[in-house]
């Protein structure tokens, strides 16, 4: 279910490195919480981001939830399939449903995020915390 | 348009307050629009008439404008009552919404606020010829200030979230005059989000605070949090559980030891009007909703007014212009307020709301405490009986409200919007859903004083009912309504690709 | 009390049934020292025929059956009865809004009705159903310009409501908005002169009003075209919605903010009113207030919903469009109701006697010896008169003859004392008119 060679955030998110070109989206466990996705807020290409920084926002009906970058970079592509068609982020989120591109300030920050075996535990303990 | 009938899977269950009904189908006002027709004749112009593209210039003038309704006046009687027959309203009973207080709107309310002499006048008028708007503005201040037991006062707020910017607004100034405005406000995890929002316009910075286990201010750590950076507490009391805060005379004491103010969210007044005063348990300023505790109709979404009062030590910070009674006894509008924070809207406030506002106090004069009780001792009412069936949170005195969660029938898969749902099938406007944000599942209930034994005890058959039928069976519960005209909608298409007017095909 | 439908019997039984004696019992909660043991002082209990005194009182301290000449915001036109009797429907009146849209078609079909005729009217895309007033929704214009272009600085012609300006100002504080004005020209136009690129490159919106403060028309497609090559966004404010019934709407301003008091709601000292945005789409979630949008159920019947919830306060919190949550929706259901009786051809021929009105009035009041037009540019029912002598005075006579006189412009701009802004309307007799300017003319002619 969780690609093998993605890194995850404890916010949800995935990124995906190939070189100095990230790739990010949300997780399954994110869209599921959301509901049926909306609306998409991405930002413009040339944006700077920052580790922990708010860079945009994914809409369902009743909610609002902030995607956080997980690394530093510069903004190099939205996905222009999201505009049209939000919904893609909930029948494939980790790969036609990505989020943006970007070129990374350094691509070794992504390393010390949690692989697939790390993240899958860590939902598996928030679904045991949420039905408690 | 034909709506097409869903299956109904069950009568709704005959426990007295509501059966089905024939209601009338009705298009959209364009849909019946004709060149030709008319609702409404002038009487004839009685001075020479003008080509306004000779007056003005055609760079000035529009063409007809286009799709614009051409319709008789039975059309649009017959177009907006039948769209009326949809709603529900107070006028057909009980609803339940928390923190809403849905009461009855007087009519005789009505009937005075269209007088010839109070609908007429003009905000820009003479004072001398204004006496009569000034002194209903000037009494219900007196009014609103001897129930809260504050000093001064303001009426211009539009809303309850006006009122919260007004306070906040005022807070900022007196903090200023001081030497330092601070830059955060604490709010509760169980706040309004207007609250927020509030305090973002002010220029501040939200801190959120977690509520204790019982769903109170954290008193014991208060302290902690109340640092020489934040200028007040926003603070519900009763809290929107529906809780009074027993330790507030404590957590205003932390606050003023540290020169930071207390803000009271007035929403639920209505636990408290008569009973007890904001003023005396250490509320330096606080907003009412006038469309909620004082019966102004709620008309759909609005009009409301917020009033802010106050302490003495936040009067001179008040909106201009003030309400003021002279020492000739003559009434005026105070412009000269040198520390006044500004104009927060245009005029002297929504004097329609006010009047409304002040015909419902002279009704009932002190007897006020009257209503308090009735609403408290409907809603504890209604919680006694319905405890056996649903989960409770938080097992504290109710006051005016009670807030239950959906944690029982969860199990079966029904959460609190399909018990709200199926509610309606039972002739009930659903309770507030999912508010406040620390109860997942809430399901939050104000009868308000309005409602009589049977009333209530016809809720409390429904609910009952219902958790019945969550339990045997779930899906009746999951899919309802059942008997409305229209189904659950698609918010969800709704949003994706907006339509937000009509056009012409 | 006849507001509260309980027995005293009843009220034992319940007490009974929760548990406890007396309703006392049911306050513990509130600690002992904060309890009131002796009743409010206040006024009452009044009887509902002592009530009606009591306001009937009140209606005859002021100026019932006088005349006015004051426009400045708040505008006397007609009104019908149908939609009076409509709007006092109970379930209208007493409803709620609408998030329970099963049980509140009524008031959703009748929201993105007022949502069509706003955009109809104002020449815009989308508009939302409803804000507190023209003042306010000027204001939240303004923030809105300010998230959609980044920028902190506003233009704001003076000749734009002085009380909508102050209001600007007070929310702008706390905001870190930096608020400039730009003067008016002899037509009483925005000085376009005043608006160079260098100010405009760093201007979130530049703001006007149309009919302005003054009475005057302001040139939109111009000032748009000004603005956009700058980047800056138009902002145009309408206080007098029933000069749109001739007037060329705003189609080229980003986002209108308008009062919509003028279509049916009574002046009644100030408020309720009803404000409205309206904006192009592209700038919707940006957009304040509440929306209705048409959907459809499971079974493919269409119905209307409120949507785009994610911009406001109850979901959003801190990072809201807005904190506004009740707005006027029984005024804004009273406009629309009016809007469909009135219709297309019965608002154009209001606005037409308006204008006509206005320009017999103008004449007969240039008549009179010292008595000049202020402003060249065209009006709609508003104009700007000097007189040679204080406004004030002039007023003050008036009075004595059951007549309101016009709005004296000296207080909020001391540069135009002794003028004045005359409004007239479809509502104000031929006769009316005549004996206000024989009056002027006779109070002129006294000695000093």
């Amino acid at each position: 279910m969780y690609p093998a060679d993605y890194r995850y955030t404890k916010d949800h998110e995935w990124i995906k490195v190939q070189g100095d070109i990230g790739t990010i989206g949300i997780t399954d466990y994110a869209q599921q919480e959301l509901g049926d996705v909306v609306f998409v807020d991405l930002p413009k290409v040339g944006a700077k981001l920052a580790p922990g920084k708010s860079f945009g926002s994914v809409e369902s009906v009743k909610a609002v939830s902030e995607i956080y970058s997980p690394v530093s970079g510069e903004v190099t592509e939205t996905n222009p399939l999201l505009v049209d068609a939000p919904e893609k982020i909930n029948t494939d989120p980790h790969h036609t449903a990505w989020l943006i591109k970007l070129k990374l300030s350094d691509p070794k920050e992504a390393a010390s995020l949690m692989d697939a075996a790390a993240y899958e535990a860590y939902i598996a303990e928030q679904a045991k915390e949420h039905s408690a | 348009m034909n709506p097409k009938t869903t299956d109904l899977e069950a009568p709704v269950k005959n426990v007295g307050k509501a059966c089905a009904h024939v209601s009338q189908n009705e298009g959209l006002i364009f849909e019946q629009s004709a060149p030709g027709k008319r609702g409404m004749e002038l009487p004839p112009l009685d001075v020479p008439t003008i080509d306004p593209k000779k007056a003005l210039g055609p760079e000035f003038t529009r063409d007809s404008i286009e799709g614009f309704p051409e319709v008789s006046e039975i059309e649009v009687i017959r177009h907006f009552t039948r769209l009326s027959t949809w709603n529900y309203a107070i006028d057909l009973g009980m609803y339940p919404l928390g923190s809403c207080t849905m009461k009855y709107n007087p009519r005789v309310n009505e009937f005075v606020a269209r007088l010839d002499g109070l609908a007429s006048e003009h905000p820009e008028q003479p004072t001398e010829v204004s006496q009569g708007c000034l002194r209903i503005l000037y009494d219900l201040q007196k009014c609103l200030l001897s129930i809260t037991g504050m000093d001064a006062a303001t009426l211009q707020p539009a809303a309850g979230a006006q009122g919260e910017l007004t306070g906040l607004l005022m807070i900022r100034a007196y903090l200023e005059s001081q030497g330092n405005p601070r830059h955060k406000v604490l709010i509760p995890d169980s706040a309004h989000g207007t609250n927020p929002a509030s305090v973002v316009i002010a220029g501040y910075e939200v801190q959120n605070i977690k509520s204790n286990s019982r769903g109170q201010i954290d008193t014991d750590h208060l302290r902690e949090f109340v640092t020489d950076d934040v200028a007040a507490l926003m603070l519900t009391n009763p809290s929107t559980l529906g809780v009074f805060e027993e330790r507030i005379a404590e957590i205003a004491a932390v606050l003023h030891e540290r020169g930071a103010l207390l803000y009271m969210d007035g929403a639920n007044m209505n636990a408290l009007a008569g009973v007890t005063r904001p003023g005396d348990f250490g509320v330096d300023v606080m907003h009412l909703n006038l469309h909620k505790t004082f019966s102004t109709p709620h008309g759909g979404g609005g009009p409301g007014a917020g009033p802010v009062l106050a302490k003495k030590i936040l009067e001179p910070f008040l909106p201009v212009p003030v309400v003021v009674q002279k020492p000739d006894g003559t009434y005026a509008l105070d412009h000269n307020r040198p520390k006044s924070v500004g104009r927060v809207r245009a005029f002297a406030g929504n004097f329609g709301v006010l009047l409304r506002a002040l015909a419902y106090t002279l009704a009932y004069g002190p007897g006020i405490r009257q209503a308090t009780e009735d609403a408290v001792l409907n809603a504890n009412y209604i919680r006694k009986n319905l405890e056996p069936y649903f989960d409770l949170p938080y097992n504290l005195p109710s006051m005016h409200e009670v807030v239950f969660s959906d944690a029982r029938q969860k199990v079966k898969g029904v959460n609190t919007m399909d018990i709200a749902k199926r509610l309606i099938d039972y002739g009930f406007h659903p309770y507030t859903t999912a508010f406040p944000l620390i109860v997942p599942g809430a399901m939050m209930i104000e009868p308000t004083e309005s409602e009589s034994k049977q009333e209530c005890d016809l809720f409390i058959d429904a609910m009952r009912s219902i958790a019945a039928e969550a339990d045997a069976t779930p899906d009746l519960v999951k899919t309802a309504p059942h008997s409305t005209r229209i189904g659950r909608l698609d918010e969800v298409a709704a949003a994706r690709k907006p339509i937000l007017r009509w056009k012409p095909a | 009390m006849r507001y509260l439908p309980k027995s005293p019997s009843e009220r034992q039984e319940m007490l009974a049934a929760i548990g406890t004696g007396s309703v006392d019992g049911l306050f513990t909660s509130i600690p002992e020292k904060f309890r009131l043991r002796a009743p409010l002082d206040l006024p009452g209990p009044l009887s509902e025929s002592e009530i009606i005194q009591y306001f009937q009182a009140r209606a005859a301290e002021n100026a019932r059956g006088y005349i006015s000449f004051l426009g400045a915001g708040v505008y006397q036109h007609l009104r019908s009865v149908a939609a009076d009797a409509l709007i006092q429907r109970g379930e209208f009146l007493t409803s709620y809004t609408p998030y329970q849209a099963e049980f509140a078609q009524g008031t959703l079909t009748a929201i993105f009705e007022f949502q069509t005729l706003m955009c109809q009217i104002t020449g815009q895309e989308v508009a939302n159903a409803s804000m507190y007033d023209g003042s306010t929704a000027l204001t939240e214009a303004v923030l809105m310009a300010e998230r959609l272009s980044n920028r902190r600085h506003v233009l704001v012609g003076r000749s734009v409501h002085p009380e909508y300006r102050q209001v600007l100002q007070t929310y702008a504080k706390n905001l870190g908005l930096e608020i400039e004005e730009i003067g008016y020209t002899a037509s009483g136009q925005l000085d376009r002169a005043a608006l160079t690129p260098e100010t405009l490159a760093r201007t979130a919106a530049l703001v006007v009003q149309s009919p302005n403060f003054f009475g005057v028309l302001e040139e939109i497609p111009g000032l748009a075209e000004v603005a956009h090559a700058s980047g800056a966004l138009l902002v145009t404010a309408i206080t007098e919605a029933v000069s749109l019934g001739i007037v060329r709407p705003p189609a080229e301003a980003d986002i209108v903010a308008m009062e919509g008091q003028a279509f049916g709601i009574p002046p009644s000292y100030g408020g309720p009113y009803v404000g409205v945005i309206a904006t192009r789409e592209k700038f919707v979630r940006q957009m304040p207030g509440r929306l209705a949008g048409q959907t459809t159920d499971a079974a493919g019947n269409r119905g209307f919903v409120l949507t785009l919830a994610t911009r406001e306060q109850h979901i959003r919190r801190e990072k809201a469009t807005s904190n506004i949550c009740t707005n006027e929706a029984l005024y804004a259901l009273a406009a629309t109701i009016h809007l469909c009786l009135i219709g297309k051809e019965g608002l154009r021929e209001q606005a037409l006697q308006n204008l006509a009105k206005a320009r017999f009035a103008q004449a007969e009041l240039e008549k009179i010896p010292g008595v000049r037009r202020v402003f060249t540019g065209p009006t709609f029912n508003e104009f700007s008169l000097e007189f040679p002598r204080s406004v004030k005075m002039i007023n003050a006579e008036l009075l004595r003859e059951k007549i309101i006189g016009p709005f004296a412009l000296g207080k909020q701009y001391p540069e135009l004392t002794k003028r004045a802004v005359i409004c007239v309307t479809e509502t104000t007799p031929r006769a009316e008119i005549e004996r206000f300017a024989a009056a002027v003319r006779r109070i002129l002619e006294r000695p000093v």
